[in-house]
């Protein structure tokens, strides 16, 4: 007898290891969500949870926390996408925050809402009472996240304690929480970078035009290249110029800086991502770069 | 290109980060800014060369006290595999965190000071490898270039581990010699050792064989979740009812004869389906759908089987528990959530058998309690039956967590055995 050979490549395991875990989710929690943003992380997550619950429609809304400082593409991407699945999206607005009281607005050259935004999304997962929200972060990204478990405990206020998790074995996912707790769950955590470009790959997933080299307007600050918009303040010394370049992550506009790059399709992003020598935060995220724990000291509070 | 999970143990003496390092710089896995970051802070600390750990010690009270506290994954691919590391710390909390790293990997690497060669420290990880039924285990014995790139002395390592393995039942064990620091059989083959004929550990991880470690024979489904779309306006959604889940273990095609569990009813599989359309045959890890031929009452947590080749269908089960919490011990009659595959139970401890010293192997039968890293033997009533086989046979379907029931923490990981 011919002996079958069964092995599996290495997306077939990443995409099967997601769907079980959204499954698990879906199954055990009374009210999910799942983190839509736009940016290609959450697009492969979406089309997962697509394959995922197949032929049924996905069982859960998603939820986007708006900065208001959005790229245009990325917006009329969520609103198209939303609409084509005929999902329910949930908005929870940063300036609603402000104007409510519950945030301040940061002043300054360096403003942003990066950090607001914890307080946005905590708030909208108590009015909704999610119990379980799905994010797109993976363990790749930043040195805090590698220690991230699957399963995300929360507490009350929304906290991580990283040194106080729940130990994660085989394939079996700790749902456990009392009213007000909630779960982070991260189907991604095993990607790369470059896996998720893969698979957008073999999917053909589409995603927002601003992940392709395109010529804008820019100018530079720490050796990172932001794009002029309404809500940055510009010094004298940071005079704009064109460039051609892509985004390498889409967050705040405030805070994600472009790359130089002539990658004008997904074939070219993979070759240029296979050949870069920084990681995508380190390229392209200033909040990344306050301080060595500065995604700790985020994630504690809350954040994605 | 597959992907490989690996797990590492040693202490940062044995040079294990020192080897993850290198792994990680070799395959480009390590970039310019990361590198960047860690030279920073090793100048600031005073370290005259570049500290490899602080790659891995992610978390601020690791970086200030020096220690890696919990699992770190880390990523990294050569044209062949994608692998996925699971680097466990050395000190603390040690059994619960390799046994946590241990419970996915296909692979462990045990590093061992060729200078102090084969210490208890060796013998606990060994232990802990095989306890978790990793297939294939990989002794890199580290700096040989302090011992002059002896083959003698990598002999008397060699014999003096292997006679301990026995003892083990041991799995698939290779033995490589390696200078992590300078890079000798790490990535290829040392100059400096023409006596060693043997693969490289890169080219071992790239080529070990690992595709029929998973169980292929005996067809077990854990329902995970039932797809009922009910959309009025789709005629041929409305009757549509799949059950899905990833499959555990052995082959599962179209046609094939299954029994349900816990009804002990026969069916045929009338398809096996994904969003990318049907498939003619589903094997672990795949995350399916299965239609059935008949309307049976199926939900999560039931079992689909072969009905020649079932699990046992236990409310007794005896197996190995490792305890992971120092808030609380396990004894006779604590009170527990079990969750095996997909179905959550609560269990009760009839019977703690003996504590086991992971460092001698000896059996303490006068135990009262386990406590954190403690491991025993114990017996376990549990309120439904749990469709279960041998952790042995399948780590899969022989594999649970316990979860305590007041601060809903992940306290105990169990292997069964003897499965009846």
């Amino acid at each position: 007898m011919l002996q079958r050979d069964y092995t599996t490549s290495q997306l077939d395991v990443l995409e099967a290891e997601a769907i079980h875990i959204m499954r698990e989710v879906a199954a055990e929690f009374e009210r999910p969500c799942l983190l839509f943003s736009g940016g290609k992380d959450s697009i492969v997550m979406l089309r997962i949870a697509e394959k995922a619950f197949w032929p049924a429609p996905i069982p859960f809304p998603l939820m986007h926390v708006d900065t208001g400082h959005n790229f245009p593409e990325v917006i009329e991407f969520r609103d198209r996408r939303v609409e084509e699945l005929g999902a329910r999206l949930v908005v929870a607005s940063v300036q609603d925050s402000i104007d409510a009281g519950r945030v301040v607005e940061e002043t300054g050259r360096r403003a942003s809402r990066n950090r607001l935004q914890t307080t946005t999304l905590l708030d909208a997962i108590e009015e909704n009472e999610f119990d379980a929200v799905f994010g797109g972060a993976r363990r790749d990204e930043e040195k805090a996240r590698a220690k991230e478990r699957v399963f995300s405990f929360r507490d009350d206020f929304g906290q991580w304690d990283p040194k106080n998790q729940r130990p994660e074995l085989w394939n079996l996912y700790n749902a456990k929480i009392r009213k007000g707790e909630h779960i982070r769950v991260f189907p991604l955590s095993n990607w790369t970078e470059l896996d998720i470009w893969d698979y957008i790959r073999r999917e053909g997933i589409e995603i927002p035009s601003i992940y392709f080299a395109h010529s804008r307007a820019v100018f530079e600050r720490d050796g990172m290249l932001l794009a002029d918009n309404p809500w940055i303040t510009r010094g004298d010394d940071e005079p704009l110029f064109e460039a051609v370049v892509r985004y390498r992550t889409v967050g705040d506009a405030t805070c994600t800086g472009a790359v130089q790059s002539s990658a004008g399709t997904v074939e070219e992003i993979i070759d240029e991502i296979a050949a870069t020598r920084i990681t995508e935060r380190g390229a392209t995220r200033a909040d990344d770069r306050a301080s060595e724990a500065a995604m700790e000291d985020r994630k504690r509070e809350g954040y994605f | 290109m597959d992907i490989l999970r690996f797990a590492t143990a040693g202490s940062v003496d044995d040079g294990k980060s020192t080897l993850i390092g290198r792994l990680l710089f070799d395959s480009k896995a390590i970039f310019e800014d990361q590198l960047e970051a860690v030279e920073r802070t090793s100048r600031d600390r005073g370290t005259e060369y570049t500290d490899l750990s602080l790659l891995t010690d992610g978390l601020r009270a690791e970086r200030e006290q020096g220690i890696t506290i919990d699992v770190a994954y880390r990523y990294f691919a050569t044209p062949r595999r994608k692998f996925i590391i699971a680097d466990t710390p050395g000190h603390i909390q040690y059994t619960r965190n390799m046994v946590t790293g241990a419970s996915t990997a296909d692979l462990a690497i045990i590093l061992i000071d060729a200078r102090k060669g084969v210490l208890e420290q060796s013998r606990r990880h060994a232990f802990l490898t095989t306890l978790l039924r990793v297939p294939h285990l990989v002794l890199a014995v580290n700096k040989m270039d302090l011992v002059d790139y002896s083959e003698e002395r990598f002999e008397e390592i060699r014999e003096e581990f292997t006679a301990f393995a026995s003892k083990l039942n041991a799995p698939d064990l290779t033995f490589i010699p390696i200078s992590a620091l300078l890079g000798d059989n790490v990535v290829s083959r040392s100059q400096n050792m023409p006596w060693y004929n043997g693969s490289s550990l890169l080219h071992h991880l790239e080529n070990v064989h690992i595709a029929s470690d998973r169980n292929l024979v005996d067809v077990r489904f854990p329902v995970q979740y039932v797809i009922r779309p009910q959309r009025a306006t789709d005629p041929a959604l409305h009757d549509y009812r799949g059950y899905a889940g990833q499959v555990a273990g052995g082959v599962l095609k179209p046609g094939d004869e299954v029994m349900h569990l816990p009804s002990g009813l026969s069916t045929r599989i009338a398809s096996i389906d994904t969003y990318d359309g049907p498939v003619e045959e589903a094997f672990a890890p795949m995350s399916v759908t299965l239609r059935l031929e008949d309307d049976i009452d199926i939900s999560r947590g039931d079992m689909i089987c072969r009905p020649n080749n079932q699990p046992h269908a236990a409310q007794e089960l005896e197996a190995m528990v490792c305890w992971m919490t120092d808030a609380s011990k396990l004894g006779p009659r604590t009170k527990l959530t079990i969750k095996h595959t997909t179905r959550t139970a609560r269990a009760l401890v009839r019977d703690l058998h003996y504590r086991l010293d992971v460092n001698t192997l000896h059996r303490d039968e006068a135990a009262q309690s386990l406590g954190l890293n403690e491991i025993g033997r114990v017996s376990l009533r549990v309120t439904q039956p749990l469709f279960v086989d041998d952790y042995a046979r399948n780590r899969l379907t022989g594999g649970f967590i316990l979860v305590d029931e007041s601060t809903n923490n992940t306290v105990g990981a169990g292997m069964i055995v003897d499965a009846r």
